[in-house]
């Protein structure tokens, strides 16, 4: 078999037979399901009223507010005066109640008054006052279908067309962003790890000089091909292990989720740009950390080193809600060239917007053309700094042998 | 002296005028020399010497700043690599894994095929005592029986040349032992071995030249047997019984442990001073001519300049 085979053969073995390894592939699909499932406890705390019933009650001083009492679950009773309205809420008759004033028409003014600490009002009571005042006020003014509508006057559907006026066959929407964000954060997880592993490697390998036996066997780019691609792929078969294993877990956790999920349709070049990134923007740090390997004096600094790196890569992550505001503002452009933040922001762009096919060209290219660049880099330093240990080689000495080859 | 003058003994590694500095200090100062087929050769000094420098530029593990590296006829390529071992100065392998999956990854690398690696690491393992720990992880052998590991992945794919750098350095006495008639066999079997070390005595017994280097430059170089006699004082030891009276050329006495160093002037050779001794009757348990240890003749040699 050939060196570099081998080499790649036993990285890949060593790295999914790695404790940590394997923690991090179980686990992730763990947090997800434990996150969906709070989630749903939090959902669920936040609207127990849809349950059940609900009396509350309110005092007309305006007048002719006497109808439509019955507004889905919330129940309203009238009360002549506020003092009455206030025993009954003392007791536990009520839950709350409104005063609505003698000059609610020309002010709007309607005055609530609970027992509970709120942030402000349940949505569900407030839609009930408001569609209560709705049909009090437009009764036998107009007919009832039209206060159905003014209670709820938009349903939007929204479908895009392709340029010759056809329906387009992606359609956007939530349902299309939430794969490539969970995809762009999978991604940028597996690749974190994956050249954390590399980084450990070099660093063991270097520490107890296991590093000259090596290189008496293969030469430098034999020993780094084989530890870029060894390592690649055991952290491409976490990719795959999580991308299969969540949407089960999640289907399995929750019915409502697992519906949720199948009616996602993905981008058709969605999955095509999904695996270039991947490779992409793994191959890009995995030449960083092998050249962050070859120059750090041990691994825990290599890993310092490698963190500037990796926080970059979450920038397109942490960005991504003005991202959803201001699709449009050119530095998303930049954050889609930018090669270290380029494999997430174009995942998280395609579930946003369309990418014009020029920035994915020029995306691609330069990620293309920095992974080669480091890695020619790379090579030059490494056998120079591998060897040495325990001492950290300054900036203009790595300029020296830069030069010197 | 040179070895191999016949076209069919190729050199086994030829080192040329090689110069290595480190921040300006040539830690390699201009060092020749050469290793035939079928010897085991000596790279001796003390520490710091510039000996496992050296062997990193023979390695081709780090470049010479001038000055080349023939091994077997050939500059180093992947293919020559394999018929290097090498077993570096300071020991590693891979902590988790098995000894026998080590030996058969990294024969493996020197382009053995996996059943023979296999099949031949059972072998030497069997021949080393080993073979009960080799489903053991790295992390849970002895520090010499890593050492022994080490060793065997060194020679395990049968090399051609084999360089060993501090072989001995944490090597109980019967491992020691192992190990030496090992390299014995090595040489015997045709093949070129370069042992590099700092504890001179140990290996003089086994090597046939030697290169000896101090401050990146050589200072000795040659036949051992041929440097020992030129370094050669010329003084006989003797263990006797009896009352040991003046001899005629003998300029001074020295006692040792167990016996005394008789000091011989110019024109006395030991054969004559043998039969004087046997002429005055003492009971001669031992006769020795005196020769210097590399120790000593290092110490001759370099002067006041070591320490």
């Amino acid at each position: 078999m050939n060196k570099t085979l081998l080499i790649l053969r036993h990285e890949f073995l060593h790295t999914i037979k790695r404790r940590g390894f394997i923690i991090m592939t179980l686990i992730v699909p763990l947090v997800a399901l434990l996150a969906m499932g709070v989630l749903q406890l939090i959902s669920g705390i936040a609207e127990p009223p849809v349950a059940e019933e609900v009396t509350i009650g309110y005092v007309d001083k305006s007048g002719g507010f006497e109808g439509y009492t019955q507004q889905d679950k919330v129940n309203l009773v009238r009360f002549d005066t506020q003092d009455d309205a206030t025993e009954a809420l003392v007791e536990g008759d009520i839950k709350e109640y409104f005063v609505i004033p003698p000059d609610y028409i020309s002010t709007g003014v309607v005055s609530r008054y609970t027992l509970e600490k709120q942030l402000e009002a349940p949505a569900d009571i407030a839609t009930a006052i408001r569609n209560f005042l709705l049909s009090n006020l437009l009764a036998d003014k107009v007919p009832a279908a039209t206060v159905d509508r003014v209670e709820a006057p938009l349903n939007l559907v929204t479908t895009r067309l392709t340029e010759t006026g056809a329906i387009a066959p992606e359609q956007g929407g939530f349902g299309n962003f939430i794969i490539p964000v969970v995809f762009s954060l999978l991604l940028s997880l597996s690749i974190v790890f994956s050249s954390t592993y590399l980084l450990q490697g070099l660093g063991e390998e270097k520490e107890n000089r296991l590093i000259e036996i090596l290189l008496s066997s293969v030469s430098a780019r034999q020993l780094l091909t084989g530890k870029v691609f060894g390592i690649g792929a055991a952290g491409l078969a976490q990719v795959v292990v999580w991308v299969i294993s969540v949407p089960i877990l999640l289907s399995l956790a929750s019915s409502t989720f697992g519906g949720f999920i199948s009616t996602i349709q993905l981008p058709a070049n969605f999955l095509v740009l999904a695996v270039v990134y991947f490779i992409l923007g793994y191959l890009l740090f995995a030449v960083l950390s092998a050249g962050i390997g070859a120059i750090s004096s041990n691994t825990r600094e290599g890993q310092q080193l490698i963190a500037i790196f990796t926080l970059s890569l979450f920038i397109p992550l942490w960005f991504m809600s003005l991202l959803m505001l201001f699709p449009n503002n050119p530095i998303w452009v930049v954050l889609t060239i930018l090669p270290i933040t380029a494999p997430v922001e174009v995942m998280i762009r395609l579930g946003v917007s369309d990418i014009p096919a020029w920035q994915l060209a020029a995306s691609i290219a330069v990620l293309v053309l920095s992974i080669i660049g480091i890695l020619l880099l790379t090579i030059k330093v490494f056998r120079t700094y591998l060897l040495m240990y325990g001492k950290r080689p300054k900036l203009g000495e790595i300029i020296r042998s830069l030069r010197s080859g | 002296m040179r070895v191999g003058e016949a076209a069919s003994a190729m050199l086994a590694a030829e080192v040329n005028h090689i110069v290595k500095s480190y921040a300006d200090k040539a830690v390699v100062n201009d060092l020749s020399f050469s290793v035939a087929q079928g010897e085991i050769f000596g790279l001796i000094g003390p520490n710091g010497a510039g000996k496992t420098t050296t062997i990193r530029m023979m390695m081709d593990i780090i470049k010479p700043d001038s000055g080349d590296v023939t091994i077997l006829g050939e500059k180093l390529t992947e293919a020559s690599k394999n018929k290097l071992g090498y077993l570096p100065e300071e020991r590693g392998l891979y902590r988790k894994l098995t000894a026998i999956d080590s030996i058969i990854y990294l024969a493996s690398l020197k382009g053995m095929d996996r059943h023979s690696a296999e099949e031949k690491a059972n072998e030497l393992l069997n021949h080393t005592g080993m073979l009960p720990h080799k489903k053991k992880r790295i992390e849970e052998l002895s520090t010499g029986m890593r050492q022994v590991i080490q060793f065997l992945v060194a020679i395990i794919h049968d090399p051609e040349l084999v360089i060993l750098d501090e072989p001995f350095s944490g090597l109980d006495p019967v491992n020691t032992e192992l190990v030496k008639r090992m390299f014995v066999d090595l040489r015997n079997q045709g093949k070129a071995v370069i042992l590099s070390t700092h504890r001179m005595n140990e290996v003089e017994e086994l090597c046939d030249r030697i290169l000896m280097i101090n401050n990146g430059r050589a200072v000795l170089h040659g036949n051992l047997t041929e440097i020992k006699s030129s370094y050669r004082s010329n003084s006989v030891l003797l263990d006797f019984k009896g009352e040991l009276g003046e001899v005629p050329g003998v300029i001074d006495k020295r006692t040792h442990k167990g016996c005394v160093e008789l000091v011989l002037d110019e024109n006395t050779t030991p054969e004559q001073i043998l039969e004087r001794l046997v002429s005055t009757g003492i009971v001669i348990n031992r006769f020795e001519v005196a020769t210097p240890s590399l120790n000593e003749i290092f110490l001759k040699v370099v002067g006041k300049n070591h320490e």
